[in-house]
């Protein structure tokens, strides 16, 4: 078991957890947790490497007649775990699994360190651990019920977290968000047993594994008019797909910082991720027709989102609804079934990821501070604390799509592969729907930078508005660690997309788009 | 020539700003500018000579054995591949135009980093707070502007204009402390940030029916025999017209596909290059600190758009009804934005509204060239131009940056009389109004007189109209030329002491500009740059005619602007109080940030935005809060029937049993 790379994604949170078990002190837990989120993101780079060379080797063997295609997944492995109803661990990854777990792993990094001081550490790293053992499996597990059932252990945990050490109206966040999101897992639930029991042709066996689900390509048509809706809005509740968004702005208000972070940064990707890798990978025709209702709905998003944000005057209740219209435009980009529009879905996953944790890392840090986090009651911060504010003017630009950073790169290949799947779509008289809402959604780098000016504008330039603010200290080492990891990050996919580009593009399963006749 | 120097032309810069960005606050103020000022000089020189060499060398890949200026692509690197034949590049693009802006940027650059050394500190040698934040943001700027000039795709040149766009938001913002400088920010940004929505949407287009972001395969032809080398060929034009007119659907809301791609990328150009109806953030742009004014909203950045309808003249070609839209908005635009001119105040404002309608000539021109009418003059003037007036109105910039130093006030109701006290920039301002006025034989003579030919031979009306705006020009320039240095001077109060002359670091980029004001007219730039690299003998076409009628508008209109402002006098208050509406809605420019405002804050804030919110809310949020009082209530009703009484349970149980039995009865008969 323990010679396949990929559970030790599973193992290293598992034994953190044992150790922060073991920590008598605050020190021990930072230890724990700096160490722990370090071995995670060099086995994300292990495996990056790996998977690389790996990839490349195949080529050349194709390229000399002894293999003929690249598997779809690589470091696969299979070990049953309960065989009447053909539960595996299953586990393998392309290049959009690699890419979220490398998000995944910087994400739990700077979030440890943006709860240096936490109170009630133990507890919250324990929590906050686990949490991430649910998302690290999910991203691993191709068997739909352990990916489930990673998907569950990565929710739950968010309850505690906000209920405990959240601010504001936290039972109710916390409470409704839990509630809203096990919402969607019910409609999952049902959507993924429904799969299972049409997994393979009739009289087949039955399987959980996605890529054998692929292969076997047996739901029957009706069946998957039902199931695409019930799997796609399962995923996307988490995914803050309107109107199911808005568990997302009362529940990041009231979260502490880290969870924050883990949850915007990490969670709301396991369902966009969700949305891609089952519900379009599993039932293609369904999602062909059916794809226009949800292509509403996110589009509406999109621009919604950001309408919203622009009112709002709680950093977070910003952010949040800023969230919504990123998030949106990942599941937007998905629906477009474009290779293009797809690809730029995955790199809008990292964008967000990386930018929107960095942006909630810099609010927690700015709350922590001036206790407020009301925009008309702060002002002129650069002068206070110049350090976070160039950072947040970098996590602005970063979101308002400057070249150079993130959001740009993935926003481009987004609006240029949906153009070209609306423009095929128009040209050959199927409706002018998915055209319309392409240019809806590139309204929306307009509104993204009315809205994130203008708390630039209010919060950290003009004059200082509140002569208490001025004895404020500017970040500490560890906060400084913490936004630097986030940014630098967000400057190299700004700066070599086509590397990250590359590996999501690389593992596009052509199956899918043959399906459609769209390759 | 070897790729090395235009690598190093477009790293530098870039590497000055993340050097001095990271490293500016833990240096010396005095280190952080010559840093800056140094760097950028090694860039102007290294553009020199590329552009010399590009002009003169007359090497193979420069200019064909017939003469025909040829355009090289030096390097370029596939940044980010869409599709198969879809992708973004960074590159280095050699050709009349991009070589002219090489000169250009660096030119006015270099001026405005030297000048900054002593414009960006008090008189008493203080250094203004953020100096080296302000050295960091000129280099990003540079380095932004260089890579829009040479982009060798759309694509590029939309992520530099994306750039540029940026570091004048940071550059106008520089005193964030004030909140009008931080809204005069916001207000560019987004404003051109709109624009580019268009900008964007026409690239999606043309890219979709073209398959390329390549300037050379949407406008040039390879040169046979050399890799890397292309000339203009207006065959691939016309290729392109045909891919478009073939598709399936060529017409859309009553204008061609192609239309709609030129007028979208326009849009952009509009934004950038604030022509209206999107000019409105440029005069408020002036926030920023003089020398940003001068270098960005005077000189470079501002003719981006210009630059942008230049770079696919071919293509607008192709399309007559993109060509004389761009022309009616110019034309629009230089006369508005003329008469806004003759009432402001702020000397500022008052040069703001000039470049918006100067660069309108400029959009003119190109909006009436055609290779039918001497060989698209228009193009060859629109750039010239843009040379001649990136000088001059740097120069006049400068020169008001000087005067504001030394006063501390942006009205002229403040200056007065200053040219005994300050003579350099007396005589060096009053070079760049005569230059701007158009009179023989300063530079802007020349290139405004080819603008008036060109129009003339496409229309009369342009014409006409456009040596009215001239006059104009020549007109409120003298005007500010006389409110500021003639008329009485102020009496300076005691303890202070009189106005005075700068430093020599502001002196002499004043003193260089105006030399180049002064003989920049007899380059001979029909013979360098020119629409499709073929040599134009501009003397050839030369029409004194429109010069002499032009020079006499000009010559009467600073005549008049003698008259009423030399002195002190009544006849400008006359003719106020003769149109006083007229002069109101101009010095108020014609209300258009107020109908600006309108529509963003009552409309789309206010009607939009918070009723978006409020539905959020209330309705999608009130439906779920209701689903879970729902839930709540229901339990709340069923909750009694667990209430742990005996007897209740018993009740039921005799009830249910008694149910059940009949329901068995009932299905049993």
């Amino acid at each position: 078991m323990f010679e396949n790379i990929l559970i030790y994604f599973v193992i290293i949170p598992l034994v953190m957890l044992a150790a922060l078990g073991l920590c008598r002190n605050i020190k021990q837990i930072r230890a724990v947790a700096v160490v722990g989120s370090l071995g995670l993101i060099a086995l994300s780079t292990v495996v990056l490497l790996q998977y690389l060379d790996m990839r490349s080797a195949i080529d050349a063997a194709i390229a000399a007649g002894t293999a003929t295609e690249q598997p779809a997944m690589l470091f696969t492995n299979t070990w049953t775990w309960f065989a009447p109803l053909n539960i595996h661990l299953a586990v393998g990854v392309d290049g959009i699994s690699i890419a979220m777990l490398m998000l995944s792993s910087i994400i739990v990094f700077a979030g440890s360190f943006a709860s240096w001081t936490i109170k009630q550490p133990k507890e919250f790293f324990l929590w906050l651990i686990l949490l991430s053992t649910g998302v690290f499996g999910f991203f691993i597990s191709v068997d739909l019920f352990t990916m489930f059932m990673f998907y569950e252990v990565a929710l739950i945990p968010m309850y505690l977290l906000i209920g405990v050490w959240g601010s504001g109206k936290k039972n109710y966040s916390a409470m409704k968000l839990t509630l809203m999101l096990m919402g969607g897992s019910a409609f999952l639930m049902l959507g993924l047993i429904g799969i299972y029991y049409h997994s393979a042709p009739e009289g087949g066996q039955l399987t959980w594994n996605l890529l054998e689900i692929v292969d076997n390509d047996a739901i029957p048509h009706g069946w998957q008019q039902f199931l695409f809706p019930m799997t796609f809005v399962g995923f996307g509740v988490l995914g803050a797909m309107f109107p199911f968004h808005t568990w997302s702005p009362d529940g990041h208000a009231s979260a502490p910082t880290a969870v924050s972070m883990l949850h915007a940064g990490v969670l709301m990707k396991l369902g966009g991720y969700g949305c891609f890798r089952v519900a379009i990978y599993t039932m293609p025709q369904a999602a062909h027709e059916l794809s226009w209702i949800f292509l509403i709905l996110t589009g509406i998003s999109v621009v919604y989102g950001a309408f919203c944000a622009c009112v709002k005057t709680d950093l977070k209740y910003i952010n949040a609804y800023s969230s919504v219209s990123h998030c949106g435009l990942v599941l937007f980009a998905i629906l477009m079934l474009n290779e293009t529009a797809m690809t730029g879905a995955i790199m809008q996953m990292l964008s967000h990821g990386l930018m929107t944790a960095l942006f909630f890392a810099l609010i927690g840090m700015i709350y922590g501070r001036t206790h407020t986090r009301e925009i008309t009651e702060m002002g002129g911060m650069m002068q206070i604390m110049p350090y976070l504010s160039v950072c947040y003017v970098i996590a602005g630009l970063a979101s308002l799509g400057l070249p150079g950073l993130s959001g740009f790169v993935a926003e481009m290949t987004i609006f240029v592969g949906s153009f070209q799947a609306g423009m095929a779509d128009f040209l050959a008289g199927h409706g002018s729907l998915r055209l319309v809402f392409t240019l809806v959604a590139c309204c929306s780098i307009v509104i993204t930078a009315v809205y994130i000016l203008r708390v630039v504008g209010k919060l950290l330039f003009g004059p200082v508005h509140d002569d208490h603010h001025r004895s404020l200290t500017d970040a500490t080492w560890w906060e400084r660690v913490s936004t630097v990891s986030l940014i630098v990050c967000v400057a190299a996919i700004g700066c070599f997309p086509n590397f990250f580009s590359n590996l999501i593009k690389f593992t596009f399963d052509p199956a899918i788009f043959s399906v459609l006749g769209l390759k | 020539m070897s790729p090395v120097i235009p690598v190093i032309i477009l790293a530098l810069p870039l590497f000055m700003f993340i050097f001095l960005g990271l490293c500016g606050s833990k240096m010396k103020h005095p280190v952080a500018g010559f840093l800056g000022t140094l760097g950028l000089g090694v860039v102007m020189v290294l553009s020199y000579y590329t552009a010399f060499t590009y002009f003169f060398s007359g090497a193979p890949e420069f200019i064909s054995a017939a003469g025909e200026r040829l355009q090289c692509v030096m390097f370029d690197q596939t940044w980010l591949q869409f599709t198969d034949t879809l992708y973004i590049s960074l590159g280095f693009f050699l050709d009349p135009i991009s070589a002219m802006m090489l000169v250009v940027i660096t030119t006015v650059s270099f001026m405005v980093h030297l000048y900054s050394l002593g414009y960006m500190r008090d008189h008493h040698g203080v250094y203004e707070i953020g100096f080296q934040r302000f050295y960091a943001f000129l280099s990003l700027f540079t380095f932004s502007m260089l890579g829009l000039v040479v982009a060798t795709n759309i694509f590029q040149m939309y992520i530099f204009w994306e750039l540029v766009g940026v570091s004048s938001y940071l550059l106008i913002g520089f005193y964030y402390r004030k909140p009008s400088a931080v809204s005069a920010s916001k207000k560019a940004f987004i404003v051109t940030r709109f624009a580019d929505l268009g900008f964007l949407i026409g690239i999606l287009i043309l890219s979709f029916y073209t398959g390329t972001f390549d300037f050379t395969l949407l406008t040039s032809a390879p040169v046979e025999g050399m890799s890397g080398v292309y000339h203009v060929d207006i065959n691939t034009a016309e290729g392109i017209l045909s891919t478009f007119t073939s598709h399936p659907a060529p017409v859309f809301m009553g204008a061609s596909v192609l239309t709609w791609a030129l007028v979208l990328i326009f849009m952009g150009g509009m934004g950038k290059s604030a022509m209206m109806p999107l000019h409105i953030w440029l005069p408020d742009a002036m926030e920023g600190p003089t020398p940003v004014s001068a270098l960005i909203h005077a000189a470079t950045m501002v003719v981006a758009g210009v630059y942008l309808v230049a770079r696919l003249f071919p293509l607008f070609l192709m399309e007559e009804s993109a060509l004389v839209i761009v022309t009616v908005v110019g034309a629009l635009t230089a006369f508005y934005a003329a008469v806004v001119a003759c009432t402001q105040i702020d000397i500022k404002r008052v040069l703001a509204f000039s470049t918006i309608s100067q660069i309108a000539f400029m959009m003119v021109a190109l909006g009436v060239a055609r290779p039918e009418h001497h060989e698209s003059l228009g193009y060859m003037a629109s750039m010239f131009h843009l040379f001649t007036h990136a000088m001059f109105k740097a120069l006049l910039f400068l020169g008001a940056g000087a005067l504001i130093h030394a006063i501390g006030s942006n009205d002229y109701t403040a200056m007065h009389g200053l040219r005994k006290h300050m003579p350099i920039t007396h005589w060096t301002f009053l070079i760049g109004c005569l230059a701007i006025a158009g009179i023989i034989p300063f530079s802007g003579f020349f290139s405004k007189d080819e603008i008036l030919s060109a129009c003339g031979s496409y229309s009369t009306l342009v014409y006409i109209w456009m040596s009215l705006v001239a006059g104009l020009t020549a007109f409120y320039m003298f005007r500010l030329y006389y409110l500021i240095f003639w008329w009485k001077e102020h009496e300076i109060p005691a303890g202070h002491h009189a106005p005075h002359d700068q430093p020599w670091t502001m002196s002499l980029p004043l003193i260089i500009l105006a030399a180049i004001s002064c003989v920049a007219g007899f380059i001979p730039f029909g013979k360098l740059v020119s629409w499709n690299g073929e040599p134009y003998d501009f003397m050839a076409h030369f029409d004194w005619g429109v010069a002499s009628v032009s020079l006499a508008v000009a010559v009467a209109a600073i005549a008049l602007a003698t008259v009423m402002y030399r002195k002190e006098n009544a006849l400008p208050a006359k003719f106020k109080n003769a149109l006083p509406n007229l002069w109101k809605w101009a010095h108020l420019r014609f209300y258009w940030d107020e109908l600006y405002m309108f529509i963003t804050h009552k409309i789309i804030f206010n009607g939009v935005c918070r009723a978006l919110a409020w539905f959020d809310r209330h309705i999608i949020d009130g439906t779920m809060d209701a689903f879970a009082a729902i839930t709540h209530k229901a339990s709340d009703v069923i909750k009694p029937m667990q209430s742990g009484q005996v007897q209740m349970y018993t009740w039921l149980y005799v009830i249910g049993a008694l149910l059940l039995g009949g329901i068995t009865i009932l299905c049993l008969m």
